[in-house]
């Protein structure tokens, strides 16, 4: 096997690893953007969810129970930012500022006095984390040319929830355009009005998006603080929560461009990882910078305008006032 | 009987007030939650940033970085728009202070010092521009892509500090330090001049900018031609299509304002206090900025209030850290998100049951 294989193939499984995050925020940007509330507050709720899985799965060492407490915590904040953007017809963007600063705040401060060790969770054992899963017959495929390596480094070797959030690409494809919820939930995030006019509730809509967005940021929080590290550190998500929003901007709102957009922003940043210090002939080195700065300029390019159009959900943003007789 | 509008006092005084009351009372429960005593939190905190002439210059000190960034995100909302990329534009604000600063060392103080501060407002400016013109002319969200342009602006700054700006045989990020031509005096110092003795702090020259800015924004908002064009393009653009105004071109001035405001925060972090640019020197002011502005309703005055008391939490939290080490400095932020959450979002959640209250008293209806 050549050398250049081996290292694209560790690249991709990097890049799999630190697309999983992205993916879990930015498929939650996407239930909660497509049934028309803003949310800029992924970022606050991946930061709670981490947080949250962090100190419970030091307490009880079992991660599912890590994992239930991180969806419980950032389906709270959730609540939060649809009671404001809902309920009080508030600014949604103001409330998701909130979302972020009250979660890096708490966590920093409730970590600090809940554990003394500077805003960290305790170190957590192998029991309470989510481990790598080795796939049936992975070390002896190995033996069969590409596919076997790419079986084993690749595919295989990665904790449940790597393999969750893959799946939720198709079943969040299945429930949007596929089910009767998923065809409600586009109509309540395109035209709120007709919707009532249908007899339906906007408001029941809108609470159950925001709050299938925060369960998803609780999944990317636990991925962050039981599955890829050994307990929770403060600020932990470190930007995750806008990148998955930069994603979600570049998927046109849709789930399986999401995957590729959050693959790209992946690779992207395990292409940062690797190529620090190492030059390259006729160009000598790349700084880091400039790679994790393509994210960004990407999007903006994109909303520029000038690759395709990125046209968000019409009534994204706009609270939903019911008609007085 | 109809009901008509609750008294101006009413719900641009009350109402904010109870909004930031209930904020601190939700702070004050997460004190309690982690053991400690809210009460005995605020004595302290009061204590430690007025109690003493150091506090107090730490305090405005702090105030001073938050008019401005509160001054920035409130002459964007008058024009209806959220301009969340404070920190960039104070980033970039800091990187055009030093750009004039490394320079052009040999001109003479009166020259370089005005050129520093010139050149912190239009980096700020500029950083502001692409973004204001796609909101303009191309219809891109500017909360989108001034959050991008804020993660631009940090790594570009990191680049910068690692790479070509790095001060030769230093091992930390930041520049060779300014010459003193180029470096605002301390409180202090100035004192000094008229013969008074201070006690030193970093509180510099840059607060009475602080102030005459937040006056300047005052006369542009509510007295001049392109405040009005400014407000009306806020309230209604289409309406200001057809009062001969362009929202485009007005909320490009808007956030170029806006953008320069938050770039001359860099005039007290790097003019006033560092002699030198060094990396996340912002350290959160811009989005300070977003809760002062909430605060104080984007006006000037309130702003300068909610900016005292943002001043206040931050030297009053350095203090209470140190005698609570349970209480970390993250409680300001903590603090910081209430005030967004209840001044901000949910702004109008006791509005109306505090227009009933009156209304009762006051024996007519109103509506909030």
């Amino acid at each position: 096997m050549s050398e250049a294989f081996q290292i694209i193939l560790l690249a991709v499984d990097s890049a799999i690893r630190l697309s999983v995050p992205l993916l879990f925020a930015c498929l939650a940007g996407l239930y909660s953007e497509r049934a028309g509330v803003v949310d800029i507050g992924l970022e606050g709720k991946m930061l709670i969810g981490a947080f949250a899985a962090g100190a419970t799965a030091s307490l009880v060492p079992n991660p599912w129970m890590g994992l239930l407490a991180a969806v419980l915590a950032s389906v709270l904040f959730a609540l939060v930012h649809g009671f404001a953007s809902i309920t009080q017809r508030g600014n949604q963007i103001v409330a998701g500022v909130a979302i972020n600063v009250l979660a890096s705040g708490l966590t920093a401060i409730l970590g600090n006095a809940w554990f003394n060790q500077g805003g960290r969770t305790p170190q957590l054992p192998s029991g309470a984390r989510f481990n790598e899963i080795v796939l049936p017959f992975a070390e002896s495929a190995r033996a069969i040319p590409v596919f076997g390596a790419i079986y084993a480094e690749v595919i295989s070797g990665h904790s449940v929830l790597v393999y969750g959030a893959l799946a939720l690409v198709p079943l969040t494809w299945f429930i949007l355009y596929r089910t009767r919820w998923g065809l409600r939930l586009r109509a309540v995030g395109e035209n709120p009005a007709a919707v009532d006019t249908a007899g339906l509730s906007v408001t029941a809509l809108r609470y159950s998006a925001v709050i299938m967005a925060g369960i998803l940021c609780g999944f990317g929080g636990a991925y962050l603080a039981i599955a890829q590290s050994a307990g929770f550190i403060t600020d932990m998500t470190a930007g995750k929560g806008f990148i998955a929003l930069a994603a979600l901007i570049f998927a046109k709102w849709r789930p399986v461009p999401a995957l590729g957009a959050c693959f790209l922003f992946g690779l992207l940043d395990a292409v940062a990882l690797r190529i620090q210090g190492v030059s390259f002939p006729g160009i000598g080195q790349v700084p880091v910078q400039a790679i994790q700065a393509l994210p960004y300029l990407l999007t903006v390019v994109l909303l520029a305008g000038f690759i395709g159009k990125a046209t968000p959900p019409r009534a994204v943003g706009v609270p939903y006032l019911k008609e007085r007789s | 009987m109809s009901a008509r509008p609750a008294p101006l006092w009413l719900i641009a005084g009350v109402v904010p007030l109870v909004n930031v009351a209930v904020a601190f009372l939700a702070a004050g429960l997460v004190i309690a939650l982690i053991g400690e005593n809210p009460l005995e939190a605020l004595q302290i905190m009061l204590r430690g940033a007025l109690g003493s002439q150091y506090g107090l210059g730490y305090t405005l000190y702090y105030t001073t970085s938050f008019i401005f960034t509160g001054l920035a995100v409130a002459v964007a909302f008058h024009a209806g728009h959220f301009n969340i990329g404070g920190e960039g534009q104070a980033l970039m604000g800091g990187l055009g202070a030093a750009l004039v600063a490394l320079s052009l060392p040999f001109l003479p103080w009166p020259i370089l010092l005005p050129l520093c501060v010139l050149g912190a407002a239009l980096a700020g400016a500029a950083w502001v521009l692409i973004p204001a013109y796609l909101q303009a002319y191309r219809g891109s969200h500017i909360v989108i892509t001034t959050i991008m342009f804020n993660f631009l602006a940090a790594t570009l700054l990191v680049y910068l500090l690692v790479g070509p700006m790095k001060m030769a045989g230093s091992m930390a990020p930041e520049t060779a330090r300014f010459v003193p031509g180029a470096t605002l005096p301390l409180m202090n110092q100035m004192a000094a001049w008229f013969g008074l003795t201070l006690t030193r702090t970093p509180l510099n020259l840059s607060f009475v900018f602080a102030i005459l800015a937040a006056i300047m924004v005052w006369v542009l908002i509510w007295r001049t031609r392109l405040g009005y064009a400014i407000r009306t393009v806020g309230a209604n653009p289409d309406a200001a299509v057809y009062a001969g105004i362009s929202p485009a071109r007005i909320t490009v001035i808007a956030l170029l304002i806006s953008g320069g405001l938050a770039g001359l925060m860099a005039t007290n972090e790097i003019l006033g206090v560092q002699g030198r640019l060094i990396n996340e020197f912002t350290a959160g002011a811009g989005f300070v900025g977003i809760a002062v502005a909430l605060m104080g309703r984007g006006h000037p005055f309130g702003i300068v209030l909610a900016a005292l008391l943002f001043g206040v939490l931050y030297q009053g939290g350095a203090e209470l850290a140190f005698d609570k080490p349970k209480i970390t400095r993250e409680m300001i932020i903590v603090i910081q998100g209430f005030v967004i959450l209840f001044a901000g979002a949910l702004e109008m959640m006791f509005a109306d049951r505090i227009a009933s209250l009156y209304q009762r008293f006051a024996g007519q209806p109103v509506s909030a």
